[in-house]
């Protein structure tokens, strides 16, 4: 079957390679929000009175430790997941195992930030 | 049985024909660190929802005994990690602004980041005395 595309076409959106300059943006941008994030929520979750699970539960309920807690996990799961898949594409070879790899990586980041981010919402409401 | 390789030209050469230097051991560093991090960020996500359930008894084995200095131990080497690769990776901004390229600079840096990574570690350590 002939391709009626033009070569412009063909890079154009997902691209030649098949994901783009997306996840390069993606990463950079995470990246950014993660280098103003990180640091503050370290250092109250350290000295919260952690690992002691009522002091922990007192500082997720105030409001500088939860929106800390759901900005870092937010920008962070979302950093780990880009971060993850281009590990298992750099070394995983085999198509399965590589497909396998990656679609689980998508799924568990995914639901440990959703029941992160339940179980925050249930502490702080 | 044979290799799935027939073409008959040479390999390039890989990982382990290069003496380590300072840029090279900073990048694997990065990529190690992130590969630890993401699995602090999953005991993290473990823990929340063990405490909304108020069962977080279920991993206090973790803070008694021997197992203390364990967990101690790996806290202390995430703090490190999560140094490393958050200063690291304001050095890879820096490369994706264009800047910072140059090979004597670079392995300075990367030899200031490593040890740099444990001020913080030490610093946040020390204060909540753990």
């Amino acid at each position: 079957m002939s391709d009626f595309r033009t070569p412009t076409s063909r890079v154009r959106g997902l691209g030649a390679s098949g994901h783009g300059v997306g996840h390069f943006i993606s990463q950079r941008v995470s990246a950014i929000a993660l280098f103003f994030v990180i640091p503050p929520f370290v250092w109250t979750l350290a000295t919260s009175g952690a690992p002691d699970g009522d002091a922990m539960r007192a500082y997720l309920a105030t409001p500088v430790g939860a929106i800390l807690t759901l900005l870092v996990l937010t920008a962070a799961f979302y950093h780990m997941r880009l971060g993850v898949q281009v590990v298992i594409e750099d070394y995983i070879q085999k198509h399965g195992m590589k497909t396998f790899l990656l679609l689980l990586n998508t799924l568990l980041t995914a639901g440990l930030w959703l029941a992160a981010v339940f179980s925050l919402v249930k502490i702080a409401l | 049985m044979a290799s799935d390789w027939s073409d008959p030209r040479p390999l390039s050469p890989h990982l382990q024909v290069w003496r380590w230097h300072a840029t090279m051991a900073s990048s694997i560093l990065h990529r190690v660190t992130g590969m630890a991090l993401t699995f602090g960020a999953a005991a993290l996500a473990v823990w929340l929802v063990l405490l909304a359930f108020g069962a977080e008894g279920a991993v206090a084995f973790l803070f008694e005994g021997w197992m203390a200095w364990v967990t101690r131990f790996g806290l202390i080497a995430l703090t490190w990690a999560v140094s490393y690769h958050w200063l690291n990776g304001l050095r890879h901004l820096m490369w994706d602004a264009g800047k910072g390229f140059d090979p004597k600079g670079s392995n300075l840096r990367s030899i200031l980041i490593m040890i740099g990574a444990v001020i913080p570690t030490a610093a946040l350590w020390l204060s909540i005395g753990g």
